[in-house]
């Protein structure tokens, strides 16, 4: 996995809540079996018609956000299915942040292993740089992973948290399974005494 | 003495492997179940990094999402890409040497029917699956929940799963349900309360009178929808009725191993004291028959209401509300019993089991659907096809107008060809009423499986209560 940088840019505002994980990425587009080439379907029912056009008021067809690599959405982004195109999707079309006031709990796990920053913020403040996003080319937001800030364009601060582990693996751009396997030992003594108790597992 | 425990207290730390200075855990699966959707790239990924599955006997897989439904399935999938993520699926199975359930197989079906059906599903255990209805399984007191792609291939190559513990949650269901109220709208109301983000960073336990006087059945359709409430997990301690189910089925202990195991399911209960972070009580005498309006699990009301308007919320659902009812073509007032139904779908891993299609066909028995409805059944898995025959159940369905379809996930997320046209209404027995979900532009109505039957035999969502000839 790429190294998580600092961003900074415009961030594209989408207050709608409750976007869910068919709204991400359809189902048409799951019969994939890789992993690329998804970012074009990002939100393809919002952002195209039924002929396959754009729709020139969906947020990613305007010409400040073609290329917003900050989302600033509604409350519980991603809910829905598991699926792990939706952060693919993001990712493809090249979104590194989401911010808002809450995710969906496999979403917002699915975002780490994909160089993905889902970022947390209490209301008023996902408010503020929602505003801030709607400013389109006029707007800045930066976030710092390292120092686990957002910084609106007119310098206000907002800090955010993160587990310690996702934030570690997401700076090394680690792989999980990599890390688990150094402790492989461990399992196979947890297995051993777990088989043993529970033979019927 | 330890501290006092909740059910779900006590299957994490019996499955606890590891656990870092920073507090990070390895939790022990017991169960990988396995579908051709979320699975092609995590296989690819061990293929890419010479590794293998660590746990093949603990791992099960079957093709649900893309099959048909048709009886004609036996030809080939006829989509390429559907034909693709099958056989992919197939040769994973082969290659690692997983348990395999393939579309020719009589027990093959949804993955969450499936589990449970073949003994796989078992008290206590940890059950994942790259699908968000893998809470399903909660209902035998397991700690099941659904994971990313990443994660199963992570969970496929070490049987463990990076986590954080979650808070519980008790949500008690007093009292019982009154009559034409079934686990669904138990479960649709519990949503209605706490929102689809309620239950984020949360495990519920349900529990209560009503909740131990439904079946097994009705209890994995209770635990099925607890990821539409945000929760990571939904789970029910087992009793006689989870031990009886279990009971003689293919993976399940039997002599001296199920004699261990009863005795260690038996210590599956919340201890008296044990801390719970949030608490939702409901009567089960308050909850009525149900059904969504809306574009969320959580915009559901009792069938005798009506539409309601923006400005009957606050904050951002005013505008979601507004989006929900342009897309659904619906008016604020108008009365839900009133609203008119061209498609009926009864299945999906939330109502496809026996005892949903019992309750269907009870209502359709001696019934027509209406002139021009489009009416499927599609049994949750083979076996429940084959039982609903040999009970006769198939009869009453073909009778009344429906079709009746082999096992697959079909029109609840609608990735093979049975699909909503824009603009098409659906009574749906499934899970999700998103946008879309069942084709683009189709508008889906959430319900029991009696109240999908009503619908059909109607034209238009039905109070099953009054419903002519309803028990």
């Amino acid at each position: 996995m790429e190294k998580f940088e600092n961003v900074s840019g415009v961030a594209a505002p989408m207050p709608l809540i409750n976007i869910d994980t068919d709204m991400i990425i359809p189902k048409q587009f799951l019969k994939t079996i890789k992993r690329s080439g998804l970012g074009v379907n990002l939100f393809d029912e919002m952002r195209y018609d039924d002929d396959g056009n754009e729709i020139a008021d969906f947020v990613l067809n305007q010409p400040a956000y073609r290329n917003a690599e900050i989302i600033v959405a509604g409350d519980n982004f991603g809910c829905g299915s598991s699926r792990e195109h939706a952060p693919w999707a993001l990712r493809d079309f090249g979104v590194k942040v989401v911010i808002s006031t809450s995710f969906a709990d496999i979403f917002y796990n699915n975002c780490f292993k994909n160089g993905i920053l889902p970022v947390v913020l209490p209301k008023e403040a996902v408010d503020a740089l929602m505003d801030d996003a709607g400013k389109g080319e006029n707007a800045r937001i930066a976030v710092d992973l390292n120092n686990q800030t957002v910084s609106a364009t007119d310098g206000t601060v907002f800090g955010f948290e993160v587990d310690a582990f996702k934030k570690h693996c997401l700076l090394n751009g680690l792989d999980d399974i990599g890390l688990t396997m150094q402790k492989v030992d461990a399992i196979d003594r947890f297995e051993e005494k777990y088989t043993e108790t529970m033979p019927w597992v | 003495m330890s501290a006092p425990k909740t059910i779900y207290d006590k299957i994490w730390d019996a499955h606890l492997a590891h656990e870092a200075d920073d507090g990070t855990c390895l939790l022990y699966i017991d169960r990988h179940l396995v579908h051709e959707v979320t699975s092609p790239q995590a296989f690819e990924g061990l293929r890419m990094s010479g590794r293998t599955v660590r746990a093949p006997e603990k791992t099960i897989a079957v093709p649900d999402h893309n099959v048909p439904t048709t009886l004609d399935r036996v030809n080939g999938i006829e989509n390429e890409e559907s034909r693709i993520q099958v056989e992919a699926l197939d040769k994973n199975a082969k290659d690692f040497g997983i348990h395999y359930y393939p579309v020719s197989d009589v027990r093959q079906g949804i993955v969450h029917i499936v589990g449970p059906e073949q003994g796989w599903t078992l008290p206590g255990m940890t059950v994942v699956c790259g699908d968000s209805h893998t809470a399903t399984h909660g209902a035998f007191g397991a700690l099941a929940h659904g994971i990313g792609t990443s994660e199963v291939e992570h969970v496929l190559a070490t049987q463990t799963l990076i986590q954080k513990k979650s808070k519980n949650m008790k949500v008690e269901i007093t009292g019982s349900l009154r009559p034409g109220v079934t686990a669904k709208d138990i479960t649709m109301t519990i949503i209605g309360e706490t929102g689809t983000a309620g239950g984020t960073g949360y495990v519920i336990e349900y529990c209560g009178q009503a909740i131990e006087e439904l079946s097994m059945e009705g209890r994995m359709t209770v635990c099925n929808m607890a990821i539409e409430g945000g929760a990571r997990a939904g789970l029910i301690a087992p009793d006689q009725k989870t031990y009886d189910y279990v009971k003689g089925r293919p993976h399940a202990p039997s002599d001296a191993d199920w004699d261990k195991a009863m005795t260690y399911w038996k210590t599956l209960f919340t201890d008296e004291g044990a801390h719970f972070d949030m608490v939702i009580t409901l009567k089960g005498e308050d909850i009525a028959p149900s059904v969504t309006w809306g574009t969320s699990p959580e915009d559901v009301l009792p069938i005798d209401a009506i539409v309601p308007a923006p400005s009957d919320f606050e904050g951002g659902k005013v505008d979601a509300v507004a989006r929900s009812l342009e897309y659904m073509g619906l008016e604020a007032g108008q009365k839900l019993t009133d609203v008119a139904i061209d498609t009926v779908f009864i299945g999906s891993c939330t109502n496809g089991r026996i005892e949903d299609l019992r309750a269907a066909a009870a209502v359709l028995k001696g019934h027509k659907i209406k002139d021009g409805m489009r009416a499927m059944v599609v049994p949750g898995s083979g076996l429940v096809r084959a039982q609903a025959e040999e009970e006769g159940l198939a009869n009453i369905f073909i009778e009344a107008g429906f079709e009746w379809r082999m096992a697959g996930c079909s029109m609840c997320l609608a990735m093979n060809p049975d699909q909503l046209a824009p603009g098409e209404r659906c009574a749906a027995t499934s899970n999700r009423n998103f946008e879309g979900r069942q084709g683009r532009g189709g508008r889906t109505h959430l319900l029991s499986p009696a109240m999908a039957a009503a619908a059909a035999v109607t034209g238009h969502l039905t109070d099953i209560r009054t419903f002519e000839g309803a028990a």
